[in-house]
């Protein structure tokens, strides 16, 4: 069965907030009420209508023809089940504290994507902003779930807070990657800018080119490691080149012991 | 009504009584098979009988390296208990104490149970807090530091109430040598036959026992109608001409797993005929009113 689609008919205006076109939220509604829907974020009234043509479909995917680096919020609180694609660029916050699901970006994506994510399977096939996963303001942990992989490069603070869940970065990452980690397991396969793992508790960050991580991460010798063996199997369809970098001999720096110190990285030997 | 004979070998008009047992079921890998194997032989050592030993395990198959989660070598081990709380204080210990020490070792569920018990969320406090969680495809594993590296286990593996203890078949023949022969082909079946165990030293007991003793205290004693040097002087089930009497008992996590082992090790027996190996074959049961599950051995016949 076909996709449920939104066609764009012209670049927004303004900031948009699509978080109320998540397959739950749009379920019973006619094609007339979902392009009544209200999406812009300031005074001057933006429509679902006046910027889409809305093709009816299965719900279970949502499929947007055409994207914009206004498009914020997309796929917020996504649930299990379903799914939506991008053929295009995406703003802040694509996929925030989604339960699960899947959403597939074909352009690049904004700040914050994946922000808070706790269940979804979020691929961007180009760049990503800052704040990969991260925390918004205030918050106390960042991203707690879920698989985030990313083809091109990402920004600053990727990975910021992780509690739990898998992140892969296939380009460069900016600095500080993996800043304050609480759990969960950062895989880069270009490079990682400056300082990496700053304030890491218990997260794994692997590094397929090494580097200096300054002294309060610790040399613990190269180990083949039955763990990571059993990632490189879990994520062999998603990333191949992630999962040969963690079929790899990998030596340990245990840190950051700056702070817990029960974290590391990775790199190959 | 009168006995079955398939290929010279007298079958039993009889049938096998068996219980309902909580069962689980473990993959255990290691850098390769030699090792692997070890850890599944000490871990399902002294697990003949849940009279004496708490639970019954044994090894299932072993597991080639594309089929494993981490690509090593491994084997399946099966453990069985009257009760799930049992079966889960069995599990952990034996996991703590033959395979958590066994080198290289690593320990996966086997088992889509009903329930689910805590296997590497109890031994993860051997690692004293340096012990790491991490989550794959929402099943949580932990990462323990050992001497040799890590050991790695998952945090909990599946138990089903549905498993079947007690099937089993007893094999009659002249003398040790051909009962031996024809016991140990059906083993090799019954060991190809997924998600069955023989638990009793190399799927065999020469001590089947009935109920009761005239002992106070022992609930089980030796089987005298099938003792072949009590022949004249008890109410004997043997003919003259058996001279030596093994039994296979069979543990399975589902019923069809035992009547498949059953049948397995029948077939194999009636293959191999009275000459080389077995006369008859029988079938220990309680009348029939203990154990719901009952395996007929002419249901079982090729």
């Amino acid at each position: 069965m076909k996709p449920f689609t939104f066609t764009l008919r012209q670049e927004p205006p303004q900031r948009v907030d699509l978080s109320a076109l998540t397959p739950d939220r749009l379920a019973g509604k006619s094609v007339a009420q979902i392009e009544a829907i209200e999406i812009g974020v300031t005074r001057i009234s933006t429509k679902v209508g006046d910027l889409f043509k809305v093709s009816e479909g299965d719900l279970k995917t949502v499929r947007y023809e055409g994207g914009s680096a206004r498009f914020d919020l997309l796929g917020a609180k996504l649930l299990p089940g379903f799914e939506i694609h991008v053929e295009g660029d995406v703003g802040a916050q694509c996929g925030r504290l989604a339960k699960g699901g899947r959403i597939t970006v074909a352009g690049n994506a904004g700040p914050h994507a994946a922000s808070g994510n706790l269940g979804a399977e979020v691929e961007i096939k180009g760049d990503v902003g800052d704040f990969l996963a991260g925390p918004l303001a205030g918050e106390l942990a960042g991203m707690a779930g879920g698989r985030v992989i990313v083809r091109g490069k990402v920004g600053e603070r990727a990975g910021d807070r992780l509690r739990r869940g898998i992140l892969i970065i296939e380009g460069d990452a900016g600095e500080d990657l993996g800043a304050r980690v609480i759990a969960g397991t950062i895989l880069v396969l270009g490079e990682a800018k400056g300082r990496v793992g700053y304030l890491n508790k218990r997260g794994s960050i692997v590094l397929a080119r090494g580097g200096c991580f300054g002294s309060t991460y610790v040399d613990c010798g190269a180990h083949e490691l039955t763990f990571a063996r059993l990632f490189a199997r879990s994520l062999r369809d998603h990333s191949a080149s992630a999962a040969d970098l963690l079929s790899r001999k990998l030596r340990r720096y245990g840190g950051d012991t700056a702070v817990y110190g029960k974290g590391e990285i990775l790199t190959p030997d | 009504m009168p006995d079955i004979i398939r290929n010279g070998v007298t079958i039993d008009d009889n049938f096998a009584e068996a219980f309902p047992m909580s069962g689980t079921g473990i993959l255990i890998t290691a850098p390769n098979a030699k090792w692997a194997r070890q850890a599944a032989l000490t871990m399902t050592g002294f697990a003949t009988s849940v009279i004496g030993c708490g639970c019954e395990a044994g090894i299932d198959r072993e597991v080639p390296p594309e089929e494993t989660p981490d690509g090593r070598p491994g084997v399946r081990a099966l453990l069985f208990a009257m009760s799930s709380k049992d079966a889960e204080k069995q599990l952990v210990n034996r996991l703590g104490q033959c395979v958590l020490t066994c080198p290289g070792s690593a320990v996966y569920s086997t088992v889509a149970g009903e329930f689910e018990i805590k296997v590497g969320d109890a031994l993860r406090q051997f690692g004293d807090k340096w012990q790491m969680s991490k989550v794959v495809d929402d099943r949580r594993y932990w990462r323990v530091p050992v001497m040799d590296g890590e050991f790695f286990c998952e945090g909990k593996v599946g138990l089903t109430k549905k498993s079947v203890g007690g099937g089993n078949l007893l094999i009659m023949g002249a003398d040790w040598e051909k009962t031996m022969r024809a016991t140990e082909a059906a083993v090799s079946a019954i060991d190809g036959v997924a998600d069955a165990i023989a638990p009793f030293p190399g799927g065999i007991v020469r001590s089947g026992s009935k109920v009761g003793s005239k002992y106070k205290g022992m609930s089980a004693s030796t089987n005298d109608a099938y003792c072949p040097t009590l022949r004249g002087v008890t109410k004997s089930e043997l003919d003259a001409d058996i001279g030596c009497v093994l039994e296979i008992v069979i543990d399975g996590l589902t019923d069809k797993a035992v009547s498949e082992a059953m049948r397995a090790g029948l077939h194999a027996i009636i293959e191999m005929g009275p000459e080389q190996g077995a006369k008859r074959v029988g079938a220990g049961n309680y009348g029939g009113k203990l154990g719901p599950f009952h395996y007929h051995l002419k249901e079982l016949l090729p």
